[in-house]
């Protein structure tokens, strides 16, 4: 049980490399944080830096009221569990979980029922005199958990944990581990570059980007205001529309507000209707219908604008410019090549300034 | 594959037996030739079926040795080359193990340069570098002992190469783990990566033990005594009598006896040495 704290942590390698920029993140005792981000934005560094196998360069990293940015890994009181499970090959998945313990000198009686317990719960108790070899991926995940929690640690760590399985396995994994949190009420650190995962998992969620935090909160809170276009972009599949506002046509429809002044104006593709109707302070666009992804539930219609605005500054998880996509009804589908409208409400609306790095409130 | 046809097969089937033929060949002569009656092989008239002397030359060869040139039993000799042999071959992989392991887990100031200087050393061989290590051994008193005839042999610049690649491919995220689990070091060596090494080691100490066995020049040089005597050493002696007959039976038995232990050593060692020459798994 235990507080994290991060305080301006930064890390640079040597050769310059800055991975980490000056990172704050306060995850409170029992929770579960979220790390997500593109690939090389510093969150597996940073988990590895909470797991002290990566030095510190600046800034503390506190552990349960312990600054620990000079202890080894072992003394941390933390576990974790990484991407390739990095079980012992050579030894039983019995003693992989009970060598942790075994180094730290606990007795064997003590270590057999920590180990058979957690066998119990992740339902490995058949498996106990298995090599790791022996296992499945799913199998060997668990394993992995089961190491770490038979440590009893003050914090859980995990490196992406479920991307090495396939998509079904990934989805009840995700729900074993959000239920064993939960029930064990530990402190918890997650990266994954899964948006989905990110989403369901997490009570605080740290979006990242560059060696930076773009934005910490609650998931839903961050899916319905997204500090920048970053964030917007990167959180919600399909992304978000970004659009320019520059365009006459959709700036006069914004007129009167705050929002004229924006650059960029955003709009989730699940906000759209398509409707003759302009809805009052929001905004209607005609599209061509160029693909469409009918994936049952829903409907995702890909069309291009009439009128190409000026290019965005490409970020990940960005659409083509002058793409938007919508999402409608899985029971609808408009043929390629037709000239469709859509609107969506005032409300709906994400309006960003002009280099995409503040929200405006409307 | 492809079926082939049987004509072809056969055709295939004859030439392999050729060359098996070629290969054991020599090794049959020499079987057959240490049942033999010595007589009849100085005269030439040596039969290519066994003869009966078998046990009566084993025994000699083995407990009492030539009348003449080596004055000393082959059952010793073989003993010198299985201690000589082994102590190379476990010295060569329990050095080359550590300072592969050094270089690789461990940042210490001239890493490099003293990975390069011990690659470098390929490039010197017992036999270029056979002075200056005669002189050392000498000066040390070693002449004439096991230490003398395995020492300077033990080094391996092959072997601690083949540790470091096999080390290499090793996940990283072990030694965390291993790291996280509170063990040092020692424990990562010891717990980790000594097991992992299981079949890389199998497969060198086959390979060191048959290098080690077969050492001719250096056991030939810093051996004087009779009682300290490798087997290929008397092999040799064996052979070259000035002023008596060659014991021609003996000799082939004690070059079937020299052949005996590495023969040995492949056949116990070879399911872990296959899989340590072709093993990915990790």
């Amino acid at each position: 049980m235990a507080n994290v704290t991060l305080r301006n942590v930064r890390k640079t390698y040597p050769g310059g490399f800055e991975a980490i920029k000056g990172v704050n993140v306060d995850v409170g005792d029992g929770q579960f944080c979220v790390l997500v981000g593109p690939s090389g934005c510093g969150k597996s560094t940073l988990l590895r830096m909470v797991a002290g196998l990566e030095t510190v360069t600046g800034g503390e990293i506190d552990i349960g009221g312990r600054i620990v940015n000079q202890i080894e890994p072992a003394d941390r009181d933390i576990a974790m569990v990484f991407q390739n499970y990095a079980l012992y090959p050579h030894m039983s998945v019995y003693n992989n979980m009970a060598y942790g313990l075994r180094n730290r000198g606990m007795a064997e009686a003590e270590i057999k029922t920590r180990v058979e317990e957690a066998a119990r719960v992740l339902e490995l108790s058949a498996m106990l005199e298995r090599k790791p070899r022996q296992l499945s991926g799913g199998q060997r995940q668990r394993v992995a958990m089961g190491r770490a929690i038979v440590r009893q640690p003050k914090v859980f760590l995990f490196d992406e944990p479920l991307s090495n399985l396939d998509a079904k396995l990934r989805i009840a994994m995700r729900v074993e581990i959000r239920k064993l949190q939960r029930r064990l009420n530990t402190t918890s650190i997650y990266v994954t570059h899964d948006q989905l995962e990110a989403m369901t998992l997490a009570d605080i969620l740290v979006v990242m980007n560059g060696g930076q935090v773009e934005q910490v909160g609650n998931p839903l809170a961050i899916y319905e205001k997204p500090a920048t276009t970053f964030v917007a972009s990167f959180i919600g599949a399909p992304p978000m529309n970004l659009m320019a506002t520059r365009p006459e046509e959709i700036r006069a429809q914004l007129a009167g507000s705050a929002a004229a002044d924006a650059g960029i104006l955003g709009i989730r593709p699940e906000d759209f209707v398509i409707t003759d109707q302009t809805p009052a302070g929001g905004v209607a666009l005609p599209l061509t219908v160029e693909a469409i992804e009918r994936v049952g539930a829903e409907t995702f219609v890909y069309g291009s604008r009439e009128q190409e605005e000026q290019h965005l500054a490409a970020t990940p998880g960005e659409l083509p410019p002058g793409e938007i996509i919508v999402r409608i009804p899985g029971t609808e589908a408009p043929a390629i090549g037709a000239k469709i409208r859509v609107a969506a409400l005032r409300n709906k609306l994400h309006l960003f300034s002009a280099d995409g790095r503040k929200r405006l409130e409307a | 594959m492809v079926e082939e046809e049987g004509f072809r097969r056969y055709v295939a089937h004859i030439i392999l037996w050729i060359g098996i033929a070629i290969v054991a060949f020599p090794v049959y002569i020499a079987i057959i030739a240490s049942t033999q009656d010595n007589a009849l092989i100085a005269n030439g008239q040596m039969s290519l079926l066994p003869g009966g002397h078998f046990f009566e030359v084993y025994y000699q060869t083995i407990f009492v040795g030539t009348s003449g040139s080596t004055r000393e039993p082959v059952g010793n000799m073989m003993l010198n080359s299985l201690v000589m042999a082994l102590l190379i071959a476990v010295g060569k992989i329990a050095i080359s193990i550590i300072s592969a392991y050094a270089i690789v887990y461990f940042r210490f100031p001239l890493r490099m340069p003293i990975f390069w200087l011990i690659f470098i050393t390929l490039m010197l061989p017992v036999e270029v570098r056979i002075y200056p290590t005669y002189k050392i051994v000498a000066d040390l008193h070693m002449l004439d002992s096991y230490a003398g005839l395995a020492l300077p042999l033990i080094a391996s610049a092959t072997a601690t190469l083949l540790f470091r690649q096999f080390f290499m491919t090793v996940p990283d995220e072990l030694l965390e783990a291993s790291r996280i689990d509170g063990a040092g070091p020692l424990r990562f060596f010891w717990d980790t990566l000594l097991p992992l090494s299981r079949t890389n080691m199998a497969a060198l100490f086959v390979i060191l033990f048959i290098l080690g066995w077969n050492q001719y020049l250096w056991p030939l040089l810093i051996t004087t005594r009779d009682d300290m005597q490798t087997i290929q050493v008397g092999i040799r002696k064996m052979i070259t009598t000035t002023d008596a007959l060659t014991e021609w039976p003996i000799v082939m038995a004690t070059a079937v006896l020299a052949m005996l232990p590495p023969v040995f050593v492949v056949v116990v060692m070879q399911k872990l040495f296959v899989r340590g020459l072709v093993e990915t798994e990790k």
